[in-house]
């Protein structure tokens, strides 16, 4: 048995046995993502962070479901599954459960995570399967060429919505957080630096950790986050989550949550409202509540006041960790016998 | 004073009651009873999908069905020779199945006006003479229960819950039954309620003495124990026997046991029994809903584990993409579908065949998936190890097809030596099998073996043999993502081949055609084998010939089944749907079978099958 991994969540998957590079884990696959799309930006992070888990290339399993995002696991040099639309959590809870020393990946994205696949999601997410779900977030359908998704904004005017889309969209943080997540993140396709370090955390987080990661679709929504990635702008959307931190945003962090009169959160000046008043952002928090109120801050439309970063990483024992227990538990009363499972209690014998 | 036992050859008994009254554990103990003392039995328990349907009426009635004899016998029986009716609604949903003669022991305190009206009774049948050609004992079951209970410390409903065990008390004696069984479960059942416990062992007890006694029984009879090869015995429904050939299935391949699976009746009981035995590293995961199920158990089987799924009818359609995924991908999968009555939610507690077709062809694309199917209870047994020797074998989903008739009924079984059991050993790859042109060693996931034409199976965590498994085609060999149309052509007709070349890797079909020389094969597949059978013997035993063969492979279908279809005049293939397997026959070998189909969701009975038989035989 080789060494294990330092991170808790990886602690019986086994360890590289040297330094792995970024080039160990391309697949000899070419990549087909049309030009400029936000993936390729995200695999490069993801071939460059993991040489940093040190663990065997073999051990590692990438699953995902239908759509652009779901080619993924074909450009890992490890193993990979790239199943059916929707399905991912619910094959990767199978793979997870029953081989404890692998790390399981799962890229989705909006239509496979929170339409056709909604339910799986959910569920994975509440029993805290050990799995990092990668969401990739670019609010539109690619794969069946520009039809509205689930996160699409309403009023969305495309191929089958001429008239705009009725449809108000899902937040996927909020939903995660309602579904009982333990770890809860949002990040970028275009931030490698940002990106790297929420996926970082969720390697190291024990149970489910679902990464929200806004990416551009540059032929069917172009420019759907700009908000947040344009140089001037963006740091009057984007409010930096960091544990521990108070929480401002703006160009000179003028800008704070604070907690208002009514319970609500609000957005403040700093200068009027004093730096003592905005709220300290704690990630660890039992109480989901905070976490929820950041995640129902930005606006759906124009994504200002966006957070990114980690909303919520707490601890609380995985499936995968009290299945096994159950298991060894009945091993270890040690009446693991066919024939008399078979004989039963009741018997009777001719001669 | 001793009362005359008046010996007999078989009995059918048929306890009716409410869906409350217990009488599902009231034929349990019986049968149990039945089978420790060495008859042969079969048993059919019927009721509703209706937890509590309301009280007293005929859609809660609840039975459960026991044919035991001294000799070896095929089926629970056509009709019922005793008919014990707990309320109107139990006599009057039975009563047609009694022929004239029999016996009826009714509970006449439920024979009140209000309980009469509900079920549409005008009169009381057991007082207006309408039951005159039956053998009617008229018992007040419930309040001589209670009156044998008054001394103990239990509420009065407590106590009329009782009457089920003064009726199997009563019961067992009238057939002679050992009782020491029903003690020791009542013991087991009710040991942390004494005063539970003591009303039930008094009520059975009262209800064997009353029988002793009431001069209403003149004689209680005996049915010999049935001569049986010699052996260990016990009796077992055709649920738990499938799950044990689960479980004995991970133990002789040495793979862990990963079930994924979404509660539907009738197949939820293999949930339950799996989840009861962790200690041979069986996992049990009850997913969100039935596509989760199988989803898991496929994630699981790309991990190594020896993965199954267990559903009925609806879940099947649920599940179909994956099981299309599954083919796809040639990892090994058991799909175990308990048919129930269909379509849609049907006949959730009611048995059917109606669910073949959909197995053969309910995907898209062309996916063909090998299908297992057992004839009776204890065969669930050898079908599971048989369906997974072929999923881990040949690297596919396979279909065990049982049906609620085998699920919950019951019968002996001989118990096998553990030893006995085939070697179900899997050997995953564990080095590159593949040299490129450059001399590079690599690993093919889909370089096949020529013989099986499997593709090896690679687990995570082997080193060097790292792929990636998908739902899009995939070059031969390589396995890696390919539009080419000539390998798509390819790929489809070796995935058909694969499962085609089963056909030599299984047993023939074996004919019963005692004088060689019949005209008439009777044909069938799954929990038909029975109730066929039994319609043969009567056949035989009224001069006629006939043979019989049964398919336990319904897909590949054995090699030598054309040669035997061939063999004979006519073919004829009851079913219980509208002719499903029939139509696969007369499809692949052109012979011109007849078609015979019942969809009551209950099993054939032997004198109408025998009836047909004729008819066939005396058209040639």
């Amino acid at each position: 048995m080789s060494e294990t991994s330092q991170f808790p969540s990886l602690a019986l998957v086994p360890s590289a046995d040297g330094p792995q590079s970024a080039k160990e884990f391309k697949s000899d696959q070419e990549v087909r993502w049309c030009p400029g799309c936000g993936d390729y930006a995200i695999l490069a992070a993801v071939q460059g962070f993991m040489p940093e888990l040190g663990l065997k290339r073999e051990n590692i399993v990438w699953v995902s479901g239908i759509g652009c995002s779901s080619r993924f696991p074909y450009y890992m040099n490890t193993f990979g599954l790239h199943t059916i639309h929707g399905r991912a959590p619910a094959i990767a809870t199978g793979l997870s459960t029953s081989r404890a020393d692998l790390s399981v990946w799962v890229v989705t994205g909006d239509g496979d995570a929170l339409s056709i696949g909604g339910n799986h999601l959910i569920h994975a997410m509440r029993r805290n399967v050990n799995l990092k779900i990668l969401l990739f977030n670019n609010r539109i359908y690619g794969l069946t060429k520009g039809q509205y998704s689930p996160t699409s904004e309403q009023g969305k005017v495309t191929k089958s919505t001429p008239m705009g889309s009725l449809d108000y969209p899902f937040n996927p943080v909020s939903l995660a957080l309602g579904a009982e997540a333990t770890f809860v993140a949002r990040t970028m396709d275009s931030d490698r630096q940002h990106l790297t370090s929420v996926l970082r955390a969720a390697a190291e987080h024990d149970g489910t950790a679902l990464v929200e990661i806004y990416q551009n679709c540059p032929i069917f929504n172009d420019g759907a986050f700009d908000a947040l990635k344009d140089g001037d702008e963006k740091e009057q959307h984007i409010i930096r989550l960091e544990h521990g931190q108070p929480i401002t945003f703006g160009r000179e962090r003028e800008n704070g949550v604070i907690r208002a009169a009514d319970g609500s959160i609000q957005v403040a000046a700093v200068a009027e409202v004093g730096l003592d008043n905005v709220l300290v952002h704690d990630a660890h928090a039992a109480d989901p509540g905070l976490a929820f109120a950041l995640s129902r801050l930005s606006n759906p439309d124009n994504l200002d006041q966006t957070p990114m970063g980690i909303f919520r990483s707490i601890e609380r024992p995985t499936y995968d960790t009290l299945l096994r227990d159950q298991v060894a538990k009945s091993k270890a009363s040690g009446k693991a016998d066919l024939a008399a499972l078979i004989a039963g209690n009741d018997t009777w014998t001719i001669n | 004073m001793t009362k005359q036992v008046v010996p007999l050859d078989r009995v059918i008994i048929r306890f009716a009651g409410d869906s409350g009254d217990g009488m599902q554990l009231t034929g349990d103990r019986f049968t149990s009873e039945t089978a420790t003392f060495g008859n042969d039995l079969s048993t059919l328990p019927n009721f509703p999908a209706e937890i509590r349907a309301p009280a007293g009426t005929l859609a809660g009635v609840s039975s459960f069905q026991l044919h035991f004899a001294s000799r070896d016998i095929m089926t629970p029986g056509d009709a019922p020779n005793v008919l014990v009716a707990m309320n109107p609604a139990a006599l009057k949903a039975n009563i047609a199945d009694v022929p004239r003669g029999g016996s009826i022991i009714v509970n006449t305190d439920e024979f009140t006006k209000r309980a009469l009206q509900k079920v549409g009774y005008e009169s009381n049948p057991i007082e207006d003479g309408s039951l005159d050609s039956f053998h009617v004992h008229p018992i007040a079951l419930t309040s001589m229960t209670v009156e044998a209970l008054k001394e103990f410390d239990v509420s009065k409903k407590d106590a009329e819950r009782s009457k089920n065990m003064f009726a199997l008390g009563l019961l067992c004696w009238l057939y002679n039954r050992p009782t020491d069984g029903t003690v020791e479960f009542l013991n087991q059942k009710f040991g942390k309620k004494p005063d539970i416990l003591a009303a039930n062992l008094a009520a059975f007890k009262a209800g064997h003495a009353f029988g002793e006694t009431t001069e209403d029984f003149a004689v209680s009879y005996e049915v010999k124990p049935a001569p049986m090869d010699a052996g260990t015995y016990r009796n077992i429904t055709g649920n738990t026997a499938l799950s044990y050939g689960l479980i004995a299935a991970g133990e002789l391949s040495g793979l862990p046991v990963y079930l994924g699976a979404y509660p539907i009746t009738p197949a939820s009981d293999i949930l339950h029994e799996l989840s009861k035995h962790k200690q041979f590293g069986v996992v049990t995961f009850q997913a969100e809903d039935e596509i989760a199920g199988i989803g898991a158990a496929l994630g699981a089987s790309f991990g190594g584990a020896l993965a199954i799924t267990t559903t009925s009818g609806p879940g099947i359609a649920l599940k179909s993409e994956t099981i299309g995924l599954a083919v796809s991908m040639e990892l090994p999968l058991v799909v175990i579908d308990i048919q129930r009555g269909g379509p849609s939610t049907g006949l959730p507690t009611k048995t059917e065949q109606s669910d073949l077709l959909q197995a053969m062809f309910g995907r898209n694309g062309e996916a063909p998936v090998p299908v297992v199917a057992p004839r009776s209870p204890v065969d669930c047994f050898d079908a599971a190890i048989e369906a997974c020797r072929i999923a881990t074998k040949y690297r596919t989903p396979v279909f065990l097809l049982s049906d609620g008739y085998l699920a919950n009924g019951s019968e002996p079984w001989a118990l096998p030596n553990v030893e006995d059991l085939p070697d179900l050993h899997v050997d995953f790859s564990t080095e590159p099998n593949h040299t490129l042109a450059d001399g590079t060693e690599v690993f093919w996931p889909f370089k096949r073996d020529p013989e099986t034409l499997a593709r090896p199976w690679a687990v995570p965590g082997t080193a060097g043999l790292e792929h990636r498994l998908g739902g899009i085609e995939k070059a031969d060999g390589s396995g890696n993502i390919s539009y080419d149309p000539a390998n798509h052509d390819f790929m489809v007709r070796i995935r058909q081949a694969k499962v085609d070349g089963i056909a030599n890797d299984i047993e023939p079909l074996e004919v019963d055609d005692p004088t060689g020389d019949a005209d008439v094969l009777v044909l069938g597949w799954g929990s038909t084998y029975g109730p066929i059978g039994a319609g043969c013997r009567r056949v035989r035993e009224s001069g006629l010939k006939v043979a019989q063969a049964h398919f336990r492979h319904v897909n590949p279908f054995p090699a030598n089944t054309e040669e035997v279809l061939k063999r004979y005049k006519k073919v004829l293939i009851p079913e219980m749907n509208l002719g499903q397997l029939v139509m696969l026959v007369r499809s692949k070998y052109l012979v011109d079978a007849i078609s015979y189909n019942q969809v009551r969701g209950l099993p054939f009975k032997a004198e109408e099958l025998a009836g047909v038989i004729e008819d066939v035989i005396k058209s040639v």
